[in-house]
């Protein structure tokens, strides 16, 4: 087992190379003058504009650029801004914010999206199952925009307004987790949707499988055979889909971030993009990669203890 | 479900006739499939009877309805879409169909086990084989996770699973094929239930292996004077073991007979078939000889005798008149017309 989390840690290093690479190398052909973009419609000087281009090697060709940039990172450096901040500063805070907002999905996203998918697999063909059903294409219709607005109007103000119930936050992180109970809603929204779907399948799955024919020819309770013999079966492909999903929920938070006002990586990363802050972008990108990775791990091994027949030596 | 006339008490001892009624008997029973094309009709009026310590193999080939009657005496059908539209399943005098969910969960794995086909996908592949057969004893019989898992490793040695004690909480794919399908039999007799049966234990497993797995079956039968059934499709397995034979065909029993009498001539021609189609030493060089055409289709069931279409000795009457299970002797009844030339080998 720790020789497997290891060499997977190994095998994440030409991973996080080639993530970097990629980004760095779209972000050096991003149309546009960075240098330019500090000073907006106003000419630079020049000799300001040659310190700045030889402060960050930007004459240097792309490869060199990128050499100078994991240089940095291994000795723990995510470089500068143009504007002269350390990009660590500007991360401060900010990851704890997606962080938390995607944390507070997934968990929404598993206690709805699996017992959705439960009720659904085991009412299977009945009005239940087929309200369900229905729900689901309605998330995945509703943009984010939409299901962001509608929360914040009716479970943010006309609740309070009408019951004096105060409990959904509509903006901030003031008011610490429940500050992200309705953007966690709304990140969650497509991703509920596929969760329950995945669920419904696998359980079906799992309740033909002849070993639950088996627990149920041993006199095993109803309850019991569900509980016990099919459904540890049935949460192996869900947490796969659960762990995967942590990552897109990270770099999938945009506009969410926007529409409640957190101040987190996502609308970060799009401000960095505009103004051509390379290093901001590629450092983003490379702790989400790291998280990905991270994440990824974490299923594995989930896997080995949800499955005794995968072993890693 | 529940049928208030039916005393709530499981299966009293003395059901009265316990003296003329066999331990389990099986009267007309039908079970039907309902599917997009229509009705399956999968079992069609099927009887037998299984003393204590008895044991009958149900022969068949693949839809003749052998493994859904064993399935209906469980009561692990998926009703829908199975339905058993008439029938008993009378177990000790009780019909089992009668009977609550609930009352029917009491005697499954308990008073009626199973053995399936397959252990490898039958045994749960996510808990030890030691929790498997342990979790017979702590959810029938409440005892502690300790005792349970004593009693697991003392079963496990009783079907002669080398290192029980070590092995006890191994997974099921860390076993071979026959260990496996021995941790089944260690769970289904774990109760000391009254009847076991086997639906095809020893079809996934290699030819020295299954002699081993019928040798511990008949073993555990005589040492527990169970009433064993023993489902099939293949002949040679039956020999040794049988008491008696029920054949099935097209959801039909064709004959029911001794297992002597059966090997020594058939009262049917679809067993004559079977018989036929044995490889035998003294035959080495001629070819083997195949029962021709298919087995019936369940939705659209030939007229007469189901057998007709493939019948070498077909007349006229079974294509139209469908035969009535003949009684022949008192242990012995064929479902042929001509039950008589089939026998004595003058027909066709």
């Amino acid at each position: 087992m720790g020789r497997y989390v290891v060499r997977r840690l190994l095998q994440a290093i030409p991973v996080l190379l080639g993530t970097t690479f990629l980004i760095f190398t779209l972000v050096y052909w991003l149309p546009g003058d960075p240098i330019q973009a500090l000073a907006g419609d106003r000419a630079v000087d020049p000799v300001f504009r040659a310190t700045m281009r030889e402060m960050f090697h930007l004459d240097e060709p792309l490869v060199v650029q990128y050499g100078y940039y994991i240089q940095g990172i291994l000795s723990g450096d995510f470089g500068t801004t143009f504007r002269g901040l350390p990009v660590s500063t500007i991360f401060e805070g900010k990851f704890q914010i997606t962080l938390n907002l995607a944390m507070m999905a997934l968990v929404i996203e598993a206690i709805v999206g699996i017992g959705l998918g439960l009720i659904a697999a085991l009412r299977r063909g009945k009005a239940a199952d087929t309200a369900i059903l229905a729900f689901t294409l309605l998330l995945v219709s509703i943009p984010t925009l939409v299901s962001g607005f509608v929360l914040q109007l009716v479970l943010g103000l006309q609740l309070k307004t009408s019951t004096g119930i105060d409990f959904f936050p509509v903006a901030g992180t003031s008011e610490g987790w429940r500050s992200y109970l309705l953007p966690g809603i709304v990140l969650a929204g497509t991703s509920i949707a596929y969760l329950t779907r995945l669920t419904r399948t696998s359980l079906m799955e799992t309740l033909r499988a002849d070993y639950v024919r088996t627990a149920v020819a041993k006199g095993m309770p109803r309850r019991r055979v569900l509980g016990r013999h099919a459904l540890r079966n049935s949460l192996i492909p869900l947490v796969t889909y659960l762990g995967a999903d942590l990552g897109t929920l990270m770099s999938g938070a945009v506009i969410t971030e926007t529409i409640f006002n957190l101040n987190g990586i996502g609308r970060q990363l799009v401000d960095s993009v505009y103004l051509s802050e390379n290093s901001v972008v590629v450092g983003i990108v490379t702790v989400l990669v790291l998280i990905f990775i991270a994440a990824n791990l974490i299923v594995d091994l989930l896997y080995a203890v949800l499955d005794p027949r995968i072993r890693y030596e | 479900m529940k049928n208030p006339s039916v005393d709530t008490h499981l299966l009293p001892a003395d059901s009265g006739s316990i003296g003329t009624e066999p331990l389990l008997a099986v009267d007309n029973l039908h079970v039907e499939f309902t599917t997009r094309q229509g009705v399956a009709r999968a079992v069609n009026g099927v009887s037998y009877a299984l003393n204590a310590g008895e044991t009958l193999a149900v022969l068949g080939e693949s839809g003749s309805g052998k493994s859904v009657t064993a399935q209906a005496i469980m009561g692990i059908l998926d009703m829908p879409p199975a339905r058993i539209p008439k029938g008993e399943i009378r177990f000790r005098g009780t019909d089992l169909l009668q009977l609550s969910e609930a009352q029917r969960s009491q005697i499954r794995g308990q008073q009626i086990a199973m053995i399936f086909q397959d252990a490898l996908s039958a045994l749960n592949p996510v808990f030890t084989v030691g929790w498997q057969i342990a979790e017979m004893f702590r959810v029938h019989k409440g005892m502690s996770k300790k005792a349970a898992y004593a009693k697991a490793v003392e079963l496990m040695d009783r079907v002669r699973i080398p290192a029980a004690k070590q092995r006890v909480n191994d997974y099921p794919h860390q076993f071979s094929g026959g260990m496996r399908q021995r941790i089944m039999i260690a769970m289904s007799i774990a109760l000391d239930p009254d009847v076991l049966i086997a639906d095809e234990p020893t079809t996934a497993l290699d030819v020295t292996v299954q002699a081993q797995i019928m040798e511990l079956l008949a073993e555990l039968q005589r040492e527990s004077n169970m009433g064993m059934i023993l489902i099939t499709h293949d002949l040679g397995v039956v020999a040794d073991v049988a008491d008696k034979i029920a054949v099935m065909y097209g959801g039909r029993i064709v004959e029911n007979a001794p297992v002597h009498d059966i090997y020594r001539n058939a009262a049917h021609p679809y067993t004559k078939g079977l018989l036929e189609s044995i490889p035998r030493v003294d035959m080495k060089g001629q070819e083997l000889y195949a029962i021709k055409g298919l087995p019936p289709n369940l939705l659209d069931m030939p007229t007469g005798c189901a057998f007709h279409p493939r019948c070498p000795f077909r007349q006229d009457d079974c294509v139209t008149d469908v035969p009535a299970l003949h009684e022949i002797s008192g242990t012995r009844s064929s479902a042929c017309h001509y039950w008589r030339e089939v026998l004595d080998g003058t027909a066709g």
